[in-house]
């Protein structure tokens, strides 16, 4: 019980997921960037990724994989992991940047609840949060400032994680912190290699009393990955596919302590869906 | 390494010596030290006595010095009556404490000298280790003999005396020196200190103990070794806590406030499992648990929980479902909003640690606890430059900038150049970074002077505590302390690491107190809720001194160097390595006359080439920089400059004479006015420069680059605030001269006013320019005079290196001035980038016993710093362009040494080395001993350094030559070999 997944080495320890079925109002309502905005979401196959994803948590991984319904009033209700943060016992519901999100916290509040985590919510109307925006190294929190974010909102995460540092990184280019960087084991940050991505991790840098690694991947898209230690597994990895960032997946696969395994994301990418918007993963250490 | 023997002790010796015994010893210097000693304990009523203590060795010399300074103190006071007696040792002594534990005994008459009262107690403390040391190191001389016999005999009576000290311990030393030989107790105060588990701790102590004399009464009591991340808080009238200096007396630091104190964890180590005791681990955990229950500390309710249920372990054992009964923790805290279901968690969790010991319950705590985000933080109020409310955290790793509750910016301490502070503002200079390219300076409102101050002397204590590197590192990796010759006076981490590592006795048995009355004792007395206001405040006494330096700067310098003239002059040194000492003791007392400038720029500086070992990114130009340096002594080497012995001489003995004298020649008092000219920036001092560059007949090879006169300028012009101001206006007038003056100006409403310039020095830069190196050749004639020694002493021979640096820095810029003129000329002409040093060589200070010497000029090129008030790293960018006064930013690096020494004694059995620390304020000196034999030959290598590091309201050059000369009397065969100048100067030039 010690520990409470303290520290570098509790990163990535994970028992449970929740995940929510994406609706077919994704593929025209899905909030996106305008970039993308051209780009036309085959939500079959979105939604065969999706199967695959949740499978490979669940099977591959044996996860206990909580399921939410899909809700056509909600497009973009399968992006999960911005209407909650999850450290450890505690559970931060979110008050996302999009008002159009901000129902999809009701779902997930009692699929948390249901695990009898620690909840708590944000309720000030000042405040915004997506938590696509917080990275988690295992030491310490990072919270990306960006349109979906406000400083009210990650005050609000400090609070409620006091035992974490919680250190705000500017983001401007991109849409979430977590569009360009996300843990890939512990103590290692994977990190696109755009400028601003590049800006960013130095301002962890230099935020933070630890060292971290860095792993740098050329496309910033794929630097977003998935990093699970589970016991009897060993380290594991989530990526992107070698189809659709050869480069970066070469990266990866230098990587010899990890369980590798590519996971195509390509129609959801398209509505700035990244690998680890699908899932908030638990760890529930103790069974009460 | 035995390091004990601190060239602290060595001053004392000096002190005492110089009166006396010194000049008699010239001869040999290891001889000499021992006699001198031996002398100082005949003549004296009070012997210095050394050192019963060789145990402190084992301690890890370079720390240990610094430590047993303030044991010294105490057992100076004591002392008084009999020089064995006299060695006192306050505990039992592990290596660190013992070394400290070291007896003293001050002969009272001699010591009644106005130095002594002068010096501080931890002189008089280091002092005597010394001697010790000196003894244990000279054993071959004739005297070492008698005095090994007597460091005995001291050392058993020291033990003896320890246990006195602890009762008695509150005289201090001055009164011993100024009453000789009966220990006059003067009226005792009674003197409360509440403990970390709420008990209350009373004893009496002298009105006029210093600090230390409690801080180890308490630690006496509690049993406590590990003791040097603990201090002693006291609540000033404003609910302000701030750190008892044990350096000083107490009574100067709380006034009229009650004598009330709290113990409290002023370190808090990043790694208690690193810690040698439970004991000590105990305490640590005493003070998070107030941390915890006050809010200080914050913590997730889990962790609450988690530490509660080992805190429970800890104070009641396994967790028994008969005894425990549901309210069984109803009394203990462990949180500041304490439900019941928090309660219900703790029990919980209580359960699981079965058969954990208290110990291990305690250490997992530990464990938990330092991984919090603000486990050791000390947080201060500040804001921003856009009047925003922040705060400052002071930890380990440097200084965490938060707004509410979320880290905005975080500044390493390798990253920071400078910290200073003026008035209510508090300033750090940051190397570029990545994400900013240049250097800049960060300011900061605090509420009032008070807290600026505080904040400042707590990132001096942290980063010297914890970032310091063991003296004895060749580096002289310190920081320089400008402006307010406040220092860290304790060991730093590794010392007390090192120390800790010697503590052999028994687990001290202990009961660990129900957490609850901790609490309730919190309640009471909110122990743990004040901010964590880690300063001390040494100041009122010297803030008024400050004042009178304000008043006048040249008047200032003549009475430093009076001071130290006198003192010195009056008394030879009999100290054996104690240039640092002597040092120390000038600039103790000029601390305490006119010690901290109240307003004035207090900056504390480190090296740029320090700085940069610690950064990945600036290897590349810090590998670069030494290049360029490594080129120019070659360049040096190869171009020796002749020595000119003739020259030397006659500056030798001019200096000599009237250090002797102990006034101020004329001569003198220039140099003390090119200090203070430095410091304050004054013109007139340059122009009584020049007078005396006119008497000296100085060969002037003068380069004056427009960026050097800026800087020049604006390095004398930091000096002192209050002249600043009026000042400020009269350089209004002069900055027409210099740009970069201008600026200063026009910055000076926030920054500035410590940089002015007077018109005077505006006037001629290059007349400034040649005055400033005059005086720096004079001063550094002086030095060499007294440093060069002769040669060889008899029987053994002595290499002696004294390496001084000197620093400059401003408050809000750092200008700083390397005075070296001698070295100059000798040989190294550099010019880099902007700035040209010149060289004056001199051939006199090269003269000395070695014919070739190399120096090394190396003038780093000129880095243009934005003034940034932005706190927010996130914001920065936009910030910084809104002030752009561009600082340029010179950081000069000469060196100058005598090749020949170095490596020499490579052949021969190593028989003992040893390393000696001593810091004052503003002096480190590390003394290195080695014995070694070869052929049947001993052979004693004593090797000096001398680290001056400060600001402009020191003057080096004075404090140069003191060293020098005082290392020379000590070690009249030592020789000069390498004198190194890092300047560091900043150069405001307009925005435009």
């Amino acid at each position: 019980m010690a520990g409470l997944g303290r520290g570098a080495g509790g990163l990535g320890r994970c028992s449970h997921a929740v995940v929510r079925a994406p609706p077919e109002s994704l593929s025209r309502q899905a909030l996106r960037r305008k970039a993308k905005a051209s780009e036309v979401v085959d939500f079959a196959r979105a939604e065969r990724e999706f199967q695959l994803y949740v499978a490979v948590l669940k099977s591959k991984l044996g996860l206990q994989v909580l399921e939410l319904p899909a809700d056509e009033s909600l497009p973009d209700c399968v992006f999960v992991e911005d209407v909650a943060v999850v450290c450890e016992e505690t559970a931060l519901l979110t008050r996302p940047g999009a008002p159009s999100r901000r129902k999809e916290v009701e779902a997930m509040k009692r699929a948390l609840e249901s695990l009898s985590l620690n909840i708590v919510e944000m309720t000030d109307e000042q405040a915004t949060l997506d938590g696509g925006d917080v990275l988690f190294t295992g030491r310490e929190f990072f919270v990306g400032l960006s349109n979906r974010t406000n400083r009210r909102g990650a005050e609000i995460l400090a609070d409620t994680f006091k035992d974490y540092a919680v250190s705000t990184v500017p983001v401007s280019d991109s849409l979430h912190l977590k569009s360009f960087c996300s843990m890939a084991g512990p103590n290692l940050i994977a990190i696109g290699s755009s400028e601003a991505a590049q800006k960013a991790l130095k301002t962890m840098q230099q935020m933070s009393d630890h060292r971290y690694d860095k792993l740098t991947v050329p496309d910033d898209e794929a630097a977003n990955c998935i990093y699970l230690n589970i016991p009897g597994k060993g380290h594991i990895l989530l990526h992107r596919t070698p189809e659709e960032y050869p480069e970066s997946a070469k990266v990866f696969e230098k990587l010899k302590d990890h369980m590798l395994i590519p996971i195509a994301n390509t129609e959801l990418g398209k509505v700035d869906g990244a690998l680890t918007c699908c899932s908030v993963l638990i760890n529930k250490t103790s069974q009460l | 390494m035995p390091t004990e023997v601190g060239s602290e002790a060595e001053v004392k010796e000096s002190e005492k010596l110089e009166t006396n015994v010194e000049r008699e010893n010239v001869g040999d210097a290891p001889e000499c030290q021992n006699e001198k000693a031996s002398e100082t304990e005949e003549g004296s009523p009070t012997p210095q006595i050394p050192a019963s203590q060789s145990n402190p060795r084992s301690s890890g010399g370079k720390g240990i010095s610094r430590f047993i300074p303030p044991w010294l103190k105490k057992q100076k006071s004591y002392t008084i009556e009999e020089p064995k007696d006299e060695t006192k040792n306050k505990q039992p002594l592990t290596s660190e404490e013992q070394t400290a534990e070291e007896g003293e005994s001050h002969p009272p008459e001699e010591g009644a000298q106005p130095k002594g009262k002068l010096e501080d107690t931890t002189e008089n403390l280091q002092e005597a280790k010394v001697d010790e040391g000196d003894k244990k190191l000279y054993p071959a001389k004739e005297d070492s003999k008698e005095i090994v016999s007597e460091i005995k005999e001291d050392k058993q009576e020291a033990e003896e005396e320890k246990r006195e000290t602890k009762e008695v311990q509150t005289s201090e030393i001055k009164i011993e020196r100024m009453l000789p030989k009966l220990p006059k107790r003067t009226r005792t105060v009674q003197c409360k200190v509440m403990l970390l588990d709420g008990t209350e701790y009373n004893c009496d102590l002298e009105k006029k103990a210093k600090g230390q004399v409690l801080f180890d009464k308490v630690c006496g009591h509690l049993n406590l070794l590990e003791k040097d991340y603990f201090g002693l808080l006291f609540q000033d009238n404003s609910d302000q806590k701030n750190w008892l200096d044990v350096s000083k007396e107490i009574k100067r630091q709380i006034h009229n406030l009650p004598w009330m104190f709290t113990f409290n964890v002023k370190f808090y180590p990043p790694d208690p499992s690193q810690l040698t005791e439970d004991l000590t681990r105990y305490f640590l955990c005493l003070q998070l648990r107030q941390d915890i229950t006050s809010g200080r500390l914050p913590c997730s309710f889990v962790t609450h929980a988690l530490l509660g249920s080992y805190t429970l372990q800890a104070e009641l054992g396994d967790y028994d479902t008969e005894e425990h009964n549901s309210d069984y923790i109803g009394d203990f805290q462990f949180a500041p909003n304490q439900t019941k279901e928090m309660e219900e968690k703790v029990v919980e969790l209580h359960k699981t640690h079965r058969g954990l010991t208290p110990a291990q319950a305690d250490s997992q705590f530990l464990e938990n606890a330092k991984r919090l985000s603000m486990y050791g933080v000390d947080l201060h109020h500040a804001k921003d430059s856009e009047g925003v409310d922040i705060m400052l955290g002071v930890c380990a790793n440097g200084l965490l900038i938060y707004k509410d509750r979320l880290r905005i910016n975080r500044f390493a301490w390798p990253k920071i150049l400078k910290i200073s502070y003026k008035r209510s503002n508090f300033y750090i200079k940051v190397r570029p970074t990545e994400l900013e390219q240049f250097e800049s300076t960060i300011g900061f409102k605090l509420p009032n002077h008070r807290a600026a101050k505080r904040l400042w002397k707590v990132c001096v204590e942290h980063h010297t505590f914890y970032r310091l590197v063991s003296p004895e590192q060749p580096t002289k990796a310190k920081f320089l302390t400008l402006g307010s010759k406040f220092r860290y006076s304790g060991r730093t981490q590794a010392q007390t690491r090192q120390a800790s590592n010697l503590i052999d006795r028994p687990a001290p048995y202990f009961e660990r107190t129900s957490s609850k009355r901790v609490s309730r004792s919190l309640d009471g007395a909110p122990i743990g809720i004040t901010d964590q206001s880690l300063l001390k405040d040494v100041s009122p006494s010297v803030i008024v001194s400050a004042g009178d330096k304000i008043t006048e700067a040249a008047g200032q310098a003549k009475v430093k160097v009076g001071e130290g003239t006198d003192v010195d002059g009056g008394i030879t040194k009999m100290a054996q390595l104690e240039d640092g000492k002597v040092e120390t003791e000038e600039e103790e007392n000029r601390k305490k006359s006119y010690s901290l400038t109240v307003d004035g720029e207090n900056i504390y500086v480190r090296h740029s080439n320090l700085m940069l070992e610690d950064l990945d990114k600036t290897q590349d130009e810090l590998l670069k920089h030494q290049a360029s340096i490594s080129e120019l002594k070659r360049n040096f080497m190869e171009s020796t400059p002749e020595p000119r012995p003739n020259e030397w001489e006659k500056r030798r003995i001019t200096p000599l004479s009237l250090q002797t004298q102990g006034r101020l020649t004329p001569q003198t008092e220039e140099l003390s006015m090119g200090t203070s000219k430095t410091t304050k920036s004054s013109h007139e001092t340059l122009s009584v420069v020049e007078k005396k560059q006119a008497e000296v007949g100085i060969e002037e090879t003068i380069v004056t680059d427009d960026t050097n006169r800026d800087k020049m300028q604006v390095v004398s012009a930091g000096g002192e605030i209050q002249k600043m101001e009026h000042q400020l206006k009269k350089n209004s007038s002069s900055l027409s001269s210099d740009s970069s003056s201008s600026e200063s100006e026009d910055e000076a409403g926030e920054y500035r006013p410590y940089q002015q310039i007077t018109q005077d020095s505006i006037k001629e830069e290059l007349e400034e320019n040649e005055v400033i190196k005059e005086e720096e050749q004079q001063k550094a004639d002086t030095i060499l005079c007294v440093n060069i020694s002769e040669e060889i002493s008899p029987a053994q021979v002595t290499v002696g290196h004294t390496e001084v640096t000197e620093g400059f820095a401003q408050a809000d810029e750092v200008a700083t001035e390397t005075n070296f003129p001698k070295l100059d000329k000798q040989g190294l002409k550099e010019e880099r980038v902007e700035e040209q040093l010149k060289v004056n060589g001199e051939a006199s200070h090269i003269d000395i016993d070695v014919s070739s010497q190399i120096i090394c000029c190396s003038e780093p090129p000129v880095v243009k710093t934005e003034m940034v008030t932005i706190s927010d790293a996130s914001q920065r960018t936009e910030i910084s362009t809104k002030e752009v006064p561009i600082v340029q930013t010179e950081t000069k690096t000469i060196t100058y040494e005598s090749p020949q020494f170095d490596g020499s004694g490579d052949s021969g059995v190593l028989l003992s080395a040893q390393t000696i620390t001593a810091e004052s304020l503003s002096t480190t000196t590390t003394t290195h001993i080695t014995k070694t034999i070869k052929g049947g030959v001993s052979e004693t290598r004593i090797e000096k350094r001398i680290v001056i590091t400060g600001d402009a309201d020191l003057d080096h050059d004075q404090a140069l030559a003191q060293a020098i000369k005082e290392a020379k009397e000590q070690h009249p065969d030592m020789s000069v070999t390498r004198v190194v100048v890092h300047k560091e100067t900043e150069l405001e030039e307009e925005g435009d």
